[in-house]
């Protein structure tokens, strides 16, 4: 029996269900330090000192840093998506000179006990020289005063748009913004941190993501080499892009660890994570097409700038980048151009957060098709129908690179999606209902919107597995886990290639000191890459199985079979069976038949790829509005989402579900709101709303499997972000529907506030108010 | 500062610790008993990700001092499993995969735990309402009401919805 494609339960599930997970929280060692940071109270100043000196004299504070303490230590670089003249915009471990937003780490004391550690920080003195705040992304300030805050700009084009927008019939532009919010895990971050004298080896926990490559970032930063610095993945709380990326504290703690000679643990206390840990989202878009008399859209022309907060953060420019290369989404789209403005601001750093730039770039380009079907009369699903890039067209090249990498639609079949949802939809009958429940009066409405995703970013990933002498196998990747489920995934791939049985497989994973390159777990490339690989090294070990196999039988091995871990000579029921431990063992050391096959029964195999899938698909939401309380609700979700395959469609699902519900938070909720100094009203619980089971509808989850990547042995696709991606744009179409104003909704969060504002409009134009074409935009003809 | 004697009686277990008077019940039972499945998301009361059950009923162990839960019987989700078999709460959500990350999971256990105790058949109604007391960033929720419906199905006698899985 495969695996492949069974909803077989998580093998993860034991530790996490019975309280024996390993937390970084939970992971304490004898004799530890605790780390507490000051951060700075201002948006922006200048620091004039620190005061340190009664915090310095308490019993059982060992220590007290500022910048000064650290200055042999550089900034934090970059990890992926680097273009030239950022390395001023990066943030150093302690604020130098400067503070940049409220929150940015000043100071950072070391005491005996979290508690004690907590007072001595409040009682260190910053002195800060205040200055005016720049919190306006469209108007660039100064990063220093001989420093531009536009810290770069990107740009994405192709065709002749010049052209395009000559032979237009209809020319529609709208302004539209993503609200400023975040990924949020459960869990805050921490480091616990070890130095160990004698090998001089420094080992941090609480590592997540990315450990390798946050190896080799610490051994540059602190002057290590990188075999005397480990870094070890346990359970993490979610990741959703923030968690696991080096930040100034993973980097403090261990400098302290090697300089106090004692374990050093910090904590993230839940205000800390949400001023302190990346934000993200907060774009705000001027984007204009050319559209044909029949509704193709000849050419699209945005411009956006993207709010990047304090300093730019390890990801650089991978979020405007991403935004910029794949706006263009599922259509043909002949002519392109998106600029991108990084411009820093005085708010928290922004970074990357599920989907990042395809939840903002399927928002304003569903919501430019949307403003096209309302400028046009035509229904908004045909006009997509019209735009669509055809199965015939694939693969497709999109004219543009995204990290890296040239963005070329491996394999899609979008009308069928579109008719996939239309179906699960019952659409015209749908319609036909909210049409009349809204002449009775109610405000519901319907919204539907199309998405291209990607997945599998390479370039390669490395997988081991090997048969212990007891036949137990285990898979030891450079991936990681944030809580996805790739344990029990590639579990079930390794069980299928291998012929092992699955309660037989162990998944190693973010442990530097096991295998010597891995890239993590980012960019939905876990079941793609690692997949691969796993499948790979299982079949080959499987090949070096049946080998031994067969002079142990006395047999050719291609006559042998292994499944359920058990080795038997084909189509002879009653002949003698092999374990898997018996195999092993005919590998003891000094045998003959290690002397021929070598000692141990294990595979190593690399998969490279230089192209990313892509996978895509539709969402759809229905909303009901209370014209009493402001509030939107959801009361229907549906997400159509092809993975080329789906190894294990419960977990899928669990994906599509979960990202959706973070989708929802987003387009209603979730909002990091600054005051006009810079202030960050979103502190705690009580202000960054997320949605409970309360605000959640039932989310029905179409998994297809209707178009298999090229480029990869599994057929994967990644699906980890496919839930996100256009729930801002369907649930903005919804909320028009239901106010019977198309383009109403030009901003997300659509939050009470902002809703009152669009009733009021409402009932002052009346519902024949056309609501798009906010910057003027004129029809033409001819 | 000045110290307290504390009998803390978790899981049928005592524990007598000495400890500030300001130390939470949740870092006592995490860092003083060794409990580490109660976990902190917020440290203000809103996540859950800290409930146990205090004298029978869900409370938010962030919120409590140690000093106020002399000698009550506490229960944290260690105590949920013998070790060999699961609880049928935890049971459920492995089957029904109600949980990715799992940090949230143990306070939606012992929240459900102590729920089903007072009412051991929850409207659907009811049951999100109970629900909505605790945050999950993971899951969107949809497979937590499956399980916890199935779970209390199964405790009041009848028996659970079949799971949707292999093995």
């Amino acid at each position: 029996m495969s695996y492949l494609g069974q909803s077989v339960r998580r093998i993860e599930d034991w530790p996490l269900l019975t309280g024996r997970a390993r937390f970084v929280a939970d992971v304490s060692f004898p004799g530890q330090l605790y780390m507490r940071v000051v951060r700075s109270p201002v948006a922006s100043g200048r620091i004039i000192g620190v005061d340190t000196a009664d915090v310095k004299k308490m019993v059982g504070v060992v220590s007290v840093w500022s910048a000064a303490d650290v200055a042999h230590i550089p900034p934090i670089d970059f990890r992926m998506t680097v273009v030239p003249g950022l390395e001023p915009y990066r943030q150093p471990i302690l604020a130098t000179g400067f503070v940049r937003y409220v929150g940015e780490p000043v100071a950072v004391v070391f005491a005996d006990d979290p508690y004690l550690a907590e007072d001595a920080a409040d009682g260190v003195f910053i002195d800060i020289d205040e200055l005016d705040p720049d919190l306006d992304p469209t108007n660039p300030g100064r990063f220093h005063p001989d420093l531009t805050a536009e810290a770069a700009i990107v740009l994405k084009e192709y065709g002749d748009l010049e052209q395009a927008f000559a032979r237009a019939s209809e020319v529609v532009e709208l302004r539209l913004s993503v609200g400023r919010h975040s990924g949020v895990p459960m869990e805050t971050r921490g480091s616990v941190a070890t130095w160990d004298v004698d090998s001089a080896t420094l080992r941090m926990y609480g590592a997540a993501k990315v450990p390798h490559y946050n190896r080799k970032a610490l051994a540059s930063m602190l002057g290590l080499d990188e075999d005397h610095i480990h870094l070890h993945e346990g359970h993490v709380g979610g990741g959703f892009g923030v968690r696991g990326e080096l930040y100034p504290e993973d980097v403090l703690v261990c400098a302290a660890t090697m300089k106090f000679e004692r374990p050093l643990k910090w904590i993230e206390d839940r205000r800390e994570h949400l001023i302190a840990t990346n934000h993200s989202r907060d774009q705000v878009h001027r984007i204009r097409a050319a559209v044909g008399a029949d509704g193709f859209v000849l050419g699209i022309d945005d411009e956006f700038w993207q709010d990047q907060g304090g300093y730019v953060r390890t990801h650089a420019v991978t979020v405007s980048d991403l935004t910029a290369a794949l706006l263009a989404g599922p259509y043909v789209v002949p002519a392109f151009r998106s600029t991108g403005h990084v411009v820093l601001t005085n708010k928290t750093p922004a970074g990357t957060y599920r989907a990042p730039g395809r939840y903002e770039g399927s928002f304003v380009r569903e919501r430019l098709f949307d403003a096209i079907a309302a400028r046009m009369e035509i229904d908004p699903v045909e006009l997509r129908r019209v735009n669509l890039i055809g199965p015939d067209q694939m693969p497709f090249e999109r004219g543009v690179d995204a990290l890296g990498t040239s963005v070329v639609y491996d394999s899609g079949r979008y009308a069928d999606a579109l008719d996939t949802a239309i179906a699960e939809l019952d659409y015209s009958r749908l319609r036909d209902e909210i049409a009349g429940r809204r002449a009775r009066g109610e405000l519901v409405g319907l919204g539907v919107a199309l998405f291209v995703e990607k997945s599998g970013l390479g370039p390669n990933d490395e997988v081991r597995v090997t048969i212990g002498r007891a036949g137990n196998v285990e898979v030891v990747t450079g991936a990681a886990s944030l809580g996805q489920g790739m344990e029990t995934v590639v579990a079930q791939v390794c069980a299928d290639y291998l012929g092992a049985d699955l309660a037989a497989i162990r998944v190693i994973h973010g442990q530097t000191d096991l295998i010597g390159q891995g890239m993590g777990a980012f960019a939905s490339r876990v079941t793609v890459m690692t997949g691969s690989a796993t499948a790979r090294a299982s079949a080959d070990l499987k090949v070096k199985v049946l080998a031994v196999a067969g002079d142990l039988l006395e047999a050719d091995p291609a006559d042998l079979d292994l499944t359920g871990g058990l080795i038997s000579v084909k189509d002879s029921p009653g002949s003698s069976r092999l374990t898997l431990a018996e195999v092993a063992e005919a590998l003891t050391s000094g045998s003959e038949m290690a002397g021929r096959h070598g000692p141990q029964l294990e595979a190593t195999s690399i998969f490279t790829t230089t192209h990313m899938t892509y996978p895509y698909g539709v969402h759809a939401a229905v909303v009901e509005i209370d014209p009493e309380t402001y509030e939107c609700r959801v009361v229907r979700y549906l997400v159509v989402y092809d993975v080329g395959r789906a190894i294990n469609p419960m977990l899928i699902d669990g994906q599509i579900v979960g990202a959706a519900a973070q989708g929802i938070g987003g387009a209603l909720l979730e909002e990091f709101v600054y005051d006009d100094h810079g202030q960050p009203l979103a502190t705690s619980f009580m202000d960054y709303l997320m949605p409970t089971v309360s605000e959640m509808p039932e989310v029905t989850a179409i998994i297809t499997e209707m178009a298999p990547s090229p480029l990869n042995p599994l057929g994967v696709k990644g699906a980890g972000e496919g839930g996100i991606n256009a729930a801002g744009a369907a649930i903005a179409a919804a909320v028009d529907d239901a106010l019977g104003i198309p383009g109403a909704v030009t901003a997300l969060p659509i939050t009470p506030d902002r809703m009152r504002e669009l009733l009021a409009g409402r009932s002052q134009a009346g519902p024949t108010l056309i609501g798009f074409g906010l910057i003027g935009s004129v029809g033409r003809s001819g | 500062m000045s110290q307290v004697d504390v009998r803390l009686s978790v899981n049928g277990e005592l524990h007598a610790i000495r400890v500030e008077p300001r130390l939470t019940l949740a870092d006592a039972l995490r860092d003083r008993c060794g409990l580490t499945g109660t976990h902190l998301g917020c440290e203000h009361g809103v996540c859950g990700a800290c409930t146990v059950l205090v004298d029978g009923l869900p409370v938010r162990s962030c919120l409590m001092f140690a000093v106020q839960c002399n000698d009550v019987p506490i229960a944290t989700v260690e105590g949920l499993s013998d070790g060999v078999s699961l609880h049928p709460l935890q049971q459920a959500f492995w089957d029904h995969h109600g949980l990715q990350c799992g940090f949230c999971t143990p306070g939606f256990l012992m929240l459900a735990v102590g729920a089903l105790a007072e009412n051991p058949d929850p409207t659907d109604d009811e049951l999100r309402q109970i629900l909505s007391s605790n945050l999950c960033r993971c899951t969107g929720y949809q497979n937590i009401v499956t399980a916890v419906k199935a779970a209390a199905e199964q405790m009041r006698g009848g028996t659970a919805p079949g799971a949707p899985s292999i093995s």
